[in-house]
């Protein structure tokens, strides 16, 4: 606030800066973060999966700086491996679910019974653990890289779903939408050109924000046994068979690929907030 | 001819019920409604426009009923602009959900061109209000309900945007129905005047 | 407390003022583009005097930036906004410091809206927690119910309970019982008909009663009329005049501003003719007079050169052309 009204001030630039500016920085810094890292998945030279066991069992050194592993694989090399196939299941599993989310709350424009039968749904899907249904259908699809992206995707969308279905909900009862019918237009053509731009930057949003879910609980499935076969490089596999090998003091199994995971869910996460602040275009105008 | 026969409507003892009201609007006739406020003008008028369905009774819109599977012949002008208006949208593409307006219509309702990128949150509800009588103001529109339409408008305001529909209303021979609490501008505006205590004390 | 600045005597007007705005100014930053910011004003050079006992109606269009008068002088604007001037309330340079320890107390709002109820608390509590003293709290909001001509059993009612009308004399109430010397009705008569626009109107003077001073806010020059002694009328963010509620009359020969003239005669009890044009837009920068590009007697004079606020016939315009 202004310390005295009663002083002229002259007009200087607010004390906050740009808030906007801010988060867009931290936006593209997130983006390019995450596009080297996906980008050095494909680039990285594979020599060092190698079984190498004259090297095996070393521990962090200038040429393997995370160390390797018993059969002498480089350890830095696996673990972007492991990320930038996570990388990939999370977008693929992430995309499927905001799909199914934006379908199934779009359904409430067409009637209410298959409005209540989402809502059943919903609930049902909150109702029961995630790991749970995860691992069950996972199981049930016979594990693999397949499976583990439907049941990732199977069970995502029902927050989503119902953050966008009380979204459509309020726009549904507003009063430019009677408006609009009674211009005569098609509820197909008000969910296109009236709900659909609205829901977009929510939507958008709910998909970054579900990514680091989806890569976490791969990466939990995974370890747990019932995801990826073990010959993938994924984040999942590593830790688990680290796990053998902690007792030995070979920590560097498990902490440098533990932490790199966090990494990428952090920055997600943080890309999902800041883009949150640049994508709500109400914030600057309003005074 | 807009005849609106016997309709009742109630759904609380607070938002007024009424019984049995009748009345018809020839097309090129202003006719006035005036009343207190809460006394249901406002229900009223959405039974009127399609918005809302009548208990019993009916309205014929030149020999139609509702619901119309196209465009609404009867438009309806409320009190609050900017809740009629999509926020995210800027005003061209507003109007454009409606049709295509010549640039000289527009100017007769005092629209101006640097209002069309703009928000509905950065113009003034009189800007707001020429905006939604544009876009109800399509060939097809044959009546015209206003429901207190400049009753949050300043008197120039409320001035300007009367005489432009005014003189759109005689160019074109709509039907039109003034619906509000001010006398005067009932007087300075409407052909005939009706009390809408008198319609609901009927029965 | 600290450091409050005295206004010098040579300063002070005859009768003591209770609430002083001078070359108050208000500019919000704008993203422009994307991300570049900028500032608009959206109040330029604004002054007023509101005397005790003084009803005083600042009376503009929608989009002229008056409501956002009564949050800078509560002290409630938001966050980014950018102001300079100088208020004094009662001889007093009203800080921002100040502002929040009178706010409610001796600056009190009646809002616009009666959703500003409290949905969840009864009206006689609400009511009863901005009177100050605690002890005699009941009967000063009994009393005061008793004088808006509010049913006995109120105060044990919901705000969902009350009609419109009843709602609205409630917030009337919560300003009668404090102990504020000056009230900010901020647009209290939104579409009201004839008959409850009197009633609000007439319980809204009550409150001048007991020396108090209060700034109507209002679009409706015709509700204005009906109680205030001076009116303030407000173009493009600019006081253009203050007059006196005896000036309107007729055809509005005795009002100084033409901008307040056109006003007067688009009455649809007077002449119901409309000024052309579009009122400024907030930013809008003039060289000249704010109102010249829609007034029927400018000259290239006023297209250059701002107007200075001047006395005219006890009255206050900023015109080069105001009769005396």
């Amino acid at each position: 606030m202004t310390e005295l009204i009663s002083k002229y001030l002259p007009l200087k630039r607010s004390k906050k800066r740009n808030r906007r500016k801010r988060a867009l920085t931290f936006s593209v810094l997130g983006v390019i973060l995450l596009l080297i890292l996906v980008g050095s998945g494909f680039l990285i030279d594979t020599q060092g999966l190698v079984v190498n066991f004259d090297e095996a069992n070393s521990a962090p050194s200038w040429s393997h700086p995370f160390g390797t592993d018993w059969l002498g694989r480089d350890m830095f090399v696996r673990t972007v491996k492991g990320l930038s196939l996570s990388f990939w299941v999370g977008l693929l599993a992430a995309f499927i679910s905001g799909v199914i989310a934006l379908i199934l709350s779009l359904l409430l424009l067409v009637n209410k019974t298959l409005d209540s039968l989402v809502t059943g749904l919903i609930d049902l899907f909150l109702g029961v653990p995630h790991i749970v249904a995860l691992i069950l259908i996972s199981f049930m699809l016979g594990g693999g890289l397949y499976g583990v992206i439907i049941a990732v995707a199977l069970t995502h969308w029902p927050r989503l779903a119902r953050l966008l279905r009380a979204e459509i909900m309020q726009i549904k009862n507003s009063e430019y939408i009677s408006v609009s019918r009674h211009m005569g237009k098609s509820w197909f053509w008000i969910a296109q050109h009236h709900i659909l731009p609205h829901l977009m930057p929510q939507l958008f949003i709910g998909f970054i924000l579900m990514f680091p879910h989806a890569i976490l609980h791969e990466a939990s499935i995974t370890f747990l046994g019932f995801g990826l076969s073990s010959e993938q490089p994924a984040i999942g596999i590593i830790l688990s068979e680290a796990m053998g090998y902690l007792s030995s003091g070979m920590w560097w199994l498990a902490v440098f690929p533990g932490l790199m995971l966090l990494v990428m869910v952090a920055v997600f996460d943080s890309l999902g907030r800041n883009l949150r602040k640049v994508f709500d275009p109400f914030k600057g105008q309003k005074h | 001819m807009l005849k609106v026969n016997n309709i009742s409507f109630g759904y609380n003892s607070e938002h007024g019920v009424f019984k049995d009201i009748s009345l018809s609007l020839k097309p090129g006739e202003i006719l006035g409604l005036y009343g207190k406020s809460g006394i249901g003008k406002t229900t009223f008028a959405k039974i009127i426009a399609g918005y809302l369905k009548p208990d019993t009774g009916s309205v014929v819109v030149d020999g139609e009923t509702y619901p119309f599977k196209r465009r609404n012949p009867v438009q309806l002008i409320g009190q609050h602009p900017e809740n009629t208006i999509n926020p995210r949208w800027q005003m061209n593409q507003v109007l454009g959900e409606s049709g295509v307006f010549s640039d000289e219509f527009l100017r007769e309702l005092g629209i101006s061109n640097e209002w069309m990128h703009r928000f509905p949150s950065q113009l003034s509800g009189g800007e707001l209000q020429r905006f939604c009588l544009a876009r109800a103001l399509v060939p097809e529109t044959k009546y015209l309900i206003a429901d207190e339409m400049t009753t949050m408008l300043d008197a120039i305001t409320k001035a300007q945007i009367w005489e432009t529909v005014l003189q759109l209303i005689k160019q074109r021979q709509l039907g039109m129905l003034v619906i509000s609490h001010e006398f005067p501008l009932l007087k300075r505006t409407c052909h005939r005047i009706l009390d809408f205590e008198d319609l609901l004390g009927k029965n | 407390m600290e450091k409050l600045k005295k206004i010098p005597f040579s300063e002070t007007k005859e009768m003591k003022s209770l609430l002083e705005v001078k070359d108050f100014s208000l500019s919000f930053p704008q993203y422009k583009k994307g991300f570049r910011e900028s500032y608009i004003e959206v109040i330029k050079d604004f002054e007023l005097t509101i005397h005790p006992g003084e009803i005083v109606a600042v009376v503009g269009s929608s989009g002229s930036g008056k409501s956002l008068l009564a949050d800078s002088l509560l002290g409630i604007l938001p966050e980014n906004a950018e102001i300079k001037g100088k208020i004094y309330f009662e001889g007093v340079a009203l800080t921002a410091k100040r502002q929040q320890q009178i706010r409610g107390k001796e600056i009190s709002l009646i809002p616009q809206s009666v959703m500003a109820l409290d949905p969840l608390m009864k009206t006689g509590q609400q009511v009863q927690s901005s009177i100050q003293n605690k002890k005699e709290k009941k009967r000063i909001q009994k009393e005061a119910f008793q004088k808006l001509g509010l049913p006995k059993d109120t105060h044990k009612k919901y705000p969902f309970e009350l009609s419109g009308g009843m709602a609205r004399r409630v917030l009337i109430a919560t300003a009668m019982v404090s102990e504020a010397k000056l009230i900010i009705a901020d647009e209290p008569t939104p579409g009201l008909d004839e008959q409850a626009l009197e009633e609000t109107l007439t319980h809204i003077k009550q409150l001048s009663e007991n020396d108090r001073g209060m700034m109507f806010i209002t679009h409706d020059i015709h509700a204005a009329l009906k109680i205030a002694d001076r009116i303030a009328v407000f173009y493009g963010g600019e006081t253009v005049e203050i007059a006196n509620n005896e000036d309107f009359l007729g055809k509005g020969e005795n009002l100084r501003h033409p901008y307040t003239k056109a006003l007067w005669r688009a009455l649809p009890e007077n002449d119901f003719k409309a000024l052309k044009g579009n009122q400024p837009e907030a930013g809008e920068v003039f060289p000249g007079c704010v109102f010249e590009p829609r007034c029927p007697i400018a000259t290239d004079f006023c297209k250059k050169n701002k107007p200075k606020s001047a006395m005219v016939n006890n009255g206050i315009v900023r015109c080069f052309y105001a009769e005396s």
